[in-house]
């Protein structure tokens, strides 16, 4: 017998809504069509709060919460939209662009990129932080894909699609801040990898063009993430 | 002047466009405005131009579209002039607002870049050039990490229709909308 759902009821840019008491307030802003930007957060993957982008005010609060792991409570006041949000959604989408190379002429997701579409819709027109041009390794020792660390933005989408839908955990991050790399089981080259099962889910969820399938030239990377909420609705069905 | 001439003539906008370390694309797609360069034509004056013949940068431009990134000590002698006799400074298209492809060899610096290029995958006469040529700066920049930029038009290059709406507004003294038209790697 599961346990009874409370339903709580709060505002969200003025509107009175309503939502259960484990969903998060992204959830809940979605179902009531008001949208909060997002890079890390994938529906049917859990939620990271790795990217801040979903960051918004809740009143009574000083501090910014991540609307995609911040659950939501009774009387919450929360603003999805202000001039503070819109200049550290800026500021987030700005660093991701000067920490690596990402080139979007030349990139073989150029037209299909979230980190390239939020500039556009966030009004980023240029980057204002000194860009750091780190010299990064490229992997594509893989039969099928390529991994481009001069692309990644570290939403580690693909390591929670790796672990949580296939179950094979061949991805990971590691090392810290500036260091931070997704690596391919203990940092060894995808194309010896015992644990990749070939799935490519890892490519299909990747919002840039950090994770490609080999035989795409520039721009020809379209990605396809629609699979995962039926995938993940389906595997608890089953459960 | 003759009584039938219209009291209010409308100065010319002093327009310059410049070429710096990019592919020219950018001034191809500013020809790609085809008939509406004649719409332009009557409200503009083309002062300096890769398109035109005039050899030296004029002073009192009103606006200068920047194609390309800042690499060599040539380029930034020029931007810096330029900067200096230009009231509107649009960086136009990727390489001058990102640094884009010229920025790529940046994690790899000037010298290996040469020595790629000049001894690495040459056969014959493996030397590198000095004589003649500007000397590359060890970090390709975009333009407003070296001096103040008023407008950015990103994109590689901007479309037409882009440059065309932003010369449009900035001809009708106002500040363009450009994430509207274009976008990083358009």
């Amino acid at each position: 017998m599961s346990a009874p759902t409370t339903v709580v009821s709060l505002k969200i840019d003025g509107k009175d809504v309503s939502g259960r008491a484990d969903e998060t307030i992204l959830d809940v802003a979605s179902e009531n069509k008001i949208h909060i930007p997002t890079l890390c957060f994938l529906e049917g993957l859990s939620g990271w709060g790795a990217c801040r982008l979903c960051l918004v005010e809740i009143k009574g609060s000083h501090k910014l919460l991540s609307a995609c792991v911040t659950k939501v409570a009774e009387g919450m006041e929360v603003t999805t939209d202000s001039p503070r949000l819109l200049k550290y959604r800026r500021m987030v989408v700005q660093l991701l662009f000067a920490e690596r190379n990402h080139v979007c002429s030349v990139c073989v997701s150029n037209g299909h990129c979230e980190l390239q579409n939020l500039a556009q819709v966030l009004g980023i027109t240029h980057i204002d932080i000194p860009y750091r041009y780190p010299t990064l390794p490229f992997d594509a020792s893989h039969d099928l894909f390529r991994l481009d660390h001069n692309r990644c933005v570290l939403c580690t989408r693909c390591v929670r699609v790796c672990d949580e839908i296939e179950g094979a955990h061949t991805l990971d991050v590691m090392g810290r801040g500036i260091d931070c790399r997704v690596i391919i089981d203990l940092n060894e080259p995808w194309g010896s990898s015992q644990t990749c099962t070939t799935c490519g889910k890892c490519v299909r969820v990747c919002p840039t063009g950090a994770l490609t399938r080999k035989g795409t030239g520039v721009a020809e990377m379209e990605k396809d993430d629609q699979f995962l909420p039926y995938l993940t609705r389906m595997r608890g069905s089953q459960s | 002047m003759s009584a039938q001439e219209p009291a209010a003539a409308v100065k010319k906008v002093r327009i310059a466009t410049v070429w710096l370390d990019g592919c020219s694309g950018c001034h191809m797609s500013f020809l790609d405005m085809d008939q509406r360069l004649l719409e332009l034509a009557p409200l503009i004056e083309l002062v300096y131009s890769p398109l035109v013949d005039h050899k030296e940068f004029p002073p009192d431009v009103d606006v200068t579209l920047v194609e390309g990134s800042v690499s060599t000590d040539e380029d930034l002698r020029k931007i810096r002039m330029i900067r200096g006799r230009t009231k509107i400074l649009v960086s136009l298209g990727d390489c001058a607002v990102t640094g884009n492809v010229p920025a790529m060899r940046n994690p790899f610096g000037a010298a290996a870049t040469l020595d790629r290029a000049y001894n690495e995958n040459a056969q014959l006469q493996k030397q590198t050039p000095t004589l003649h040529l500007p000397t590359l700066l060890e970090r390709v920049r975009p333009v407003h990490e070296v001096v103040e930029v008023d407008v950015f038009v990103p994109g590689c290059p901007p479309p037409a229709d882009a440059i065309f709406y932003v010369v449009g507004e900035l001809l009708a003294g106002r500040t363009p909308d450009v994430g509207a038209v274009t976008r990083f790697g358009r």
